[in-house]
C-alpha cells in the first residue's frame, strides 16, 4: 500500500480538502467551529515610548486575572494578539483593524492615550466589536461617542477633577488658579474641578494654560505669584507632572500658596519629584495603604506573579480581567451571543481592589474618589473625596434607556 | 515688577536654548551634517548625569565623567558613521541621522527603563533668592544662565579669534583649499563634531535636575532647536544666541500676554524673521 499524507493522498482528496476550505470560507459558521476553542483578546496597547510602562502593567493586572481563574474565561482558553499602539492616533484606525478584521478578535482592549481611544471607539462603533477601555479618560468615550459595546474600566477626566472642588472650597480656600495643558484630558480634569468648586460656593479667578507637551511653566508661575490666589489646582503626568511639582516649590511657591491636582500628577513619579511632592493632596480612584483584604490579597498576587509593586494601572487591567470574566461566565463563554454578553456587562458588580464598583448606563464606572496626600514615598489615601462618583456622560444617549 | 521678572523668565529660558542649539548650528554649519539625533545626545546627557549622580553620589562629579564619556562615544559616531555622511546628500543624513534617534531611545529604553526620574539640584545651588512676597527664584537657574553665557563667550573667542577657529571657519567656506594648505580637515572635523555632541549633552546634563530626565526628551527639543538655527542663519553661534534670547522672551511673554496663541508664537515670529531675511539673521556666507 502507497504512504498517505493525510488529507493530500490523491487527487481526489486534494480536490475535497480544496472543497472544504472554500466551503469554510463561505459559511463563517462552519470556520467559527473549528476554532471555538480559544477566545480571542486583542490587547492594543503602548509597550513601547512613554507610556510603555503603563501598558505593561495594565496587561500584567489583565493577565493575573485570568491566571487566577485558571487560564480561562467562561471556561474558554483565550488566545492574545498584541499590537503596540506607541501612544500615535494617527496609527490608532490602522492597527485597531488588524486586530477586528485580520484577527478577528472577540474582545478588543485598550488604551492609554485618549486620542488613540478614540479612534478606537470609532471603530468600535462600526464593527460592533466590543471594546473595555482600561485608561483613557476621554469624556466622549462614554459621552456623546457612548455605545452598547464600548465599556470602560478607569475613570473619566472628569471624576478625577470634580470630587477636589469640594474638598478645597470647604477648607474656606475660594478663589482658586487652574494651570494645565490645553489640550482634552487637562481641559476636561480643570472643567470637572471648577464645577465641584462652584458647586461648594469657590471660584475659578483664573485658567492658566500650557500648549501640550511643553514643560516651560516658569512665566506661568510667576503670573500665579502675582495674582496670589488662595490656591492652585492642576492635571500634569508623567515628565509634566515632574517638572511642575518641582518648579512649583523651587518659585517658593510651596506652602504659600497650597497646591491639590489630580491623582496623576503624583502617581508613578514620586521618586523623581523628591522633597517637592511631600504634602501634596490629590484625587483619584485609588491610592496606598487601602487597608482592605481585598486589595491587600491582590497586591500581594500581583507582586508574586510580576516581581513589582502594582500601581493603578495594574489595578485597571485587573479590573478588566474581572469584569470581562463576570461577562464571559454568564454566556457560559459564547461571545458571539453578543446581547446578552453586553447585559451581564452591564449588570456586573466589579470587587476591586479600588473598592467595589458599577457601571453606569452610559459604561462608566461609579466609583468612590479618594482623597490621598503625599507621605514619603506613597500616596496614601486619607478618605473619601467623593462616594459612589457616577460621571455626568454628557451627550450620550443611552442614558435614558 | 511682573514684567521684568517675566523678562528674566525669558532671557533665562532663551541662554538654556542657545545652549541646545549651539552645537546644532556648528555640525550643520560648518559640517554640513543635518543631525537629528541631536536631541539623542541630549537625552544621552541627561541619563549619564542622572545615572552617573546615582553612582558618584555627586553632580559635580557626574559632570565630567559625563562629558568623558560622551567625548569617546562621539569619536567612535565620527569615525565610523557621521565621516561617510560629509560628501552625502541631505536626504543620506536624515536617515542616518533618524535611524539614531530610532537606536539611542531603544537603548535608552533597554539600559534605563521608561520611568521618569529626577535629579537633585547640588546642595550649594538648592536656594532661592526672594523676589516678591510670593515668588522666589531658584539659585540653579540663574547658575544655568551664568554657564551659558560663558559658553557663548568662549565660543565667540575660540571661533573668532583663534587659529583653530580660522581653520574651522575657513573649512566651512572652502573645503579643497584649506585641505591644499596641509591642513588635516579629518582632524578638524572631529574635533568640531565632538565639541557639537558635548554642547548638546552637557545642555542635557545642567537642565536635568530642573527638567527631569524622561523617555523621548530629546524629540522633544529637537524642533525647537532647528528653529533657532533656522533663525539665527544656519552655523552662525552670534545667530543661534540672538535668535535663542528671541525665542526665550517671545515664548514667555506669548504666553503670559497673549495665552490663546501662546503655542504659536514662536513660529510665529519665525515666519516674520524669514520673510525679512530668508537666509536667517546671521547666515555665515
Amino acid at each position: 500500500m502507497a504512504i498517505h499524507h493525510p488529507g493530500f493522498g490523491s487527487r481526489r482528496d486534494l480536490l475535497k480538502t480544496a472543497g472544504c476550505l472554500t466551503a469554510g470560507a463561505l459559511l463563517p459558521s462552519a470556520f467559527a467551529h473549528a476554532q471555538a476553542g480559544k477566545l480571542k483578546i486583542g490587547l492594543m496597547l503602548p509597550y513601547t515610548g512613554t507610556y510603555a510602562a503603563l501598558g505593561n502593567a495594565i496587561t500584567n493586572g489583565f493577565k493575573l486575572a485570568v491566571t487566577e481563574r485558571g487560564g480561562k474565561l467562561g471556561g474558554r482558553e483565550l488566545e492574545y494578539f498584541t499590537v503596540d499602539d506607541e501612544s500615535d492616533p494617527s496609527k490608532a484606525p490602522e492597527n485597531t483593524n488588524k486586530l477586528v478584521q485580520r484577527d478577528k478578535v472577540d474582545v478588543l482592549i485598550g488604551t492609554v492615550h485618549s486620542g488613540v481611544a478614540l479612534g478606537m471607539v470609532k471603530i468600535a462603533r462600526e464593527t460592533g466589536t466590543l471594546l473595555i477601555i482600561p485608561n483613557a479618560g476621554a469624556a466622549a468615550a462614554t459621552g456623546e461617542l457612548c455605545a452598547p459595546n464600548i465599556f470602560r474600566t478607569s475613570f473619566s477626566n472628569w471624576q478625577t477633577g470634580y470630587p477636589m472642588g469640594k474638598v478645597v472650597a470647604d477648607r474656606g480656600l475660594k478663589n482658586v488658579v487652574t494651570i494645565t495643558w490645553k489640550y482634552a484630558a487637562g481641559e476636561e480634569s480643570v472643567g470637572g474641578f471648577g464645577e465641584g468648586l462652584a458647586k461648594a460656593g469657590g471660584k475659578v479667578v483664573k485658567e492658566l494654560w500650557v500648549p501640550f507637551p511643553q514643560v516651560e511653566f516658569q512665566a506661568l508661575l510667576t503670573q500665579i505669584a502675582s495674582l496670589k490666589p488662595d490656591a492652585v489646582y492642576t492635571f500634569f503626568a508623567g515628565a509634566g507632572a515632574v517638572k511642575f511639582v518641582k518648579d512649583y516649590a523651587a518659585a517658593g511657591l510651596k506652602g504659600k500658596i497650597p497646591l491639590f491636582g489630580s491623582g496623576f500628577l503624583t502617581d508613578g513619579v514620586l521618586e523623581a519629584q523628591g522633597d517637592a511632592a511631600q504634602g501634596l493632596e490629590t484625587t483619584l480612584h485609588y491610592g496606598d495603604g487601602i487597608d482592605t483584604p481585598r486589595n491587600k490579597a491582590f497586591r500581594a498576587a500581583y507582586s508574586k506573579a510580576h516581581n513589582s509593586e502594582p500601581d493603578v494601572y495594574a489595578v485597571q487591567g485587573y479590573d478588566t480581567g474581572l469584569l470581562l470574566a463576570s461577562g464571559m461566565e454568564s454566556v457560559r463563554g459564547d461571545a458571539s451571543k453578543k446581547n446578552e454578553l453586553i447585559a451581564a456587562l452591564e449588570k456586573a458588580r466589579i470587587d476591586s481592589p479600588r473598592g467595589a464598583w458599577t457601571l453606569s448606563k452610559a459604561h462608566n464606572p461609579i466609583q468612590d474618589i479618594y482623597l490621598r496626600k503625599v507621605v514619603g514615598k506613597e500616596n496614601k489615601v486619607v478618605g473619601i473625596a467623593h462616594k459612589a462618583l457616577e460621571d455626568p456622560a454628557r451627550g450620550c444617549n443611552m442614558k435614558k434607556t | 515688577m511682573e514684567f521684568i521678572i517675566q523678562l528674566l523668565n525669558g532671557i533665562q529660558y532663551g541662554l538654556l536654548l542657545f545652549l541646545l542649539a549651539a552645537g546644532l548650528t556648528l555640525i550643520f554649519g560648518i559640517m554640513g551634517v543635518l543631525n537629528l539625533a541631536h536631541g539623542s545626545f541630549y537625552m544621552l546627557g541627561a541619563y549619564l548625569a542622572y545615572w552617573l549622580t546615582l553612582k558618584t553620589g555627586s553632580f559635580g562629579m557626574a559632570i565630567p565623567l559625563g562629558l568623558a564619556a560622551i567625548a569617546i562615544i562621539g569619536v567612535i559616531l565620527e569615525s565610523t558613521l557621521f565621516s561617510r555622511l560629509y560628501q552625502r546628500s541631505h536626504l543620506d543624513q536624515v536617515l542616518l541621522t533618524f535611524g539614531l534617534i530610532l537606536i539611542f531611545e531603544e537603548l535608552r529604553s533597554v539600559l534605563f527603563g521608561d520611568d521618569v526620574h529626577g535629579v537633585t539640584v547640588p546642595a550649594l545651588l538648592s536656594g532661592s533668592i526672594p523676589l516678591t512676597q510670593t515668588l522666589s527664584y531658584p539659585v540653579y537657574r540663574l547658575f544655568i544662565s551664568g554657564i551659558c553665557l560663558l559658553i557663548a563667550g568662549a565660543m565667540y573667542l575660540v571661533i573668532q579669534k583663534t587659529r583653530i577657529g580660522m581653520m574651522i571657519r575657513a573649512g566651512s567656506t572652502n573645503r579643497e583649499m584649506v585641505q591644499s594648505l596641509g591642513i588635516n580637515l579629518q582632524l578638524l572635523y572631529t574635533l568640531v563634531f565632538a565639541l557639537g555632541m558635548a554642547l548638546a549633552a552637557f545642555a542635557g546634563m545642567i537642565s536635568a535636575p530642573v527638567s527631569s530626565v524622561f523617555p523621548g526628551m530629546g524629540s522633544h527639543i529637537l524642533i525647537i532647536c532647528f528653529v533657532v538655527v533656522v533663525i539665527g542663519g544656519i552655523g552662525s553661534i552670534k545667530g543661534a544666541l540672538i535668535a535663542a534670547l528671541m525665542i526665550g522672551i517671545a515664548d514667555t511673554l506669548g504666553q503670559v500676554l497673549l495665552p490663546e496663541f501662546s503655542g504659536v508664537a514662536v513660529y510665529l515670529l519665525m515666519a516674520v524673521v524669514l520673510l525679512w531675511r530668508p537666509q536667517g539673521l546671521f547666515k555665515v556666507a
